[in-house]
């Protein structure tokens, strides 16, 4: 059986952040394109954690500055007597 | 002002008690100090004034900031720092070093493979379901929700790594020296954690088929 052969869709779901942080070696990474040709269940699974990435990093496009202007303008009285 | 992406320039004008320096700073990193002073006290107001107080702490020591770190670890070290003098939880440091291969926290439930036999070798038996083409739908907001939620019970140390990772973009270098964490076991938090936000995902997805 060939390494391309022997390598299993249970391994690839382990494998997917190594993947896409590209830190898989080299041999490995040969295998796992081999295997995401074939197979389109992990393909699927694949675009489904950049999704979750992209949905995950979705949730702080919406943080606001929470910090009331009082404080704001305490805090860069502050700042600027600092030492002095 | 742009002058201030670089890092240098910025810190060289906050020793100089330039104020637009520090307006600059406030408003690139107060939510994000806000965003993570949430994973170690238990309510959004007290979140506030954690990064408040990092922020007096900023004003008192950026004379002494030497640049051996980056100014976001740095922010990041302060705010933990004044976190634990709130009495939070503390980080536990991590006992496993590998990376995860069939191991106790599988990404995925292992009932949906095949059994590892000669014939079945580990091969979906239940696949994913294709996921709405996302240009379709909106962030509508049972899904932020859902994603919310499932970030929300994540054990503390891959709610860590994962915030600021994929939530607040920093990069695997920036996190393992905030954190202190090797490269290994910052890639294998991270990936229990979106294995997890996924599986939640995805449940919510097959649920909204069933119906």
């Amino acid at each position: 059986m060939s390494p391309a052969a022997a390598y299993v869709c249970r391994q690839f779901v382990e494998d997917v952040t190594s993947y896409l942080e590209g830190t898989l070696p080299d041999e490995v990474m040969v295998v796992v394109e081999l295997h995401l040709a074939d197979c389109p269940h992990c393909r699927e699974y694949l675009r489904q954690m950049r999704e979750t990435i992209a949905m995950t990093h979705a949730l702080a496009e919406d943080d606001v500055n929470t910090m009331p202007a009082d404080v704001r303008d305490r805090l860069l009285q502050a700042f600027r007597q600092h030492n002095e | 002002m742009s002058e201030f992406f670089d890092e240098a320039v910025l810190v060289k004008a906050l020793v100089e008690r330039d104020p637009d320096a520090f307006e600059y700073l406030l408003d690139r990193y107060h939510p994000m100090l806000v965003r993570l002073a949430r994973q170690y006290v238990p309510s959004a107001a007290v979140a506030e004034e954690v990064a408040q107080e990092t922020w007096v702490a900023v004003i008192q020591g950026i004379d002494r900031f030497e640049q051996r770190s980056t100014l976001k670890t740095w922010l990041f070290r302060i705010l933990v720092n004044v976190a634990r003098s709130h009495g939070v939880r503390e980080r536990r440091t991590i006992p496993f070093a590998s990376t995860a291969v069939f191991d106790d926290e599988p990404a995925v439930e292992p009932g949906r493979f095949r059994r590892l036999t000669l014939h079945g070798r580990g091969t979906w038996k239940e696949p994913p379901h294709p996921w709405p083409d996302p240009e379709q739908h909106v962030l509508d907001a049972e899904m932020v929700e859902t994603v919310e939620r499932a970030v929300e019970h994540l054990p503390p140390q891959q709610r860590e790594v994962l915030t600021m990772r994929d939530l607040l973009g920093w990069t695997a270098a920036e996190v393992c020296d905030a954190l202190e964490l090797t490269d290994g076991n910052q890639r294998v938090l991270l990936h229990r954690a979106r294995s997890k936000v996924r599986a939640a995902l995805e449940r919510h997805y097959d649920q909204g088929r069933r119906t």
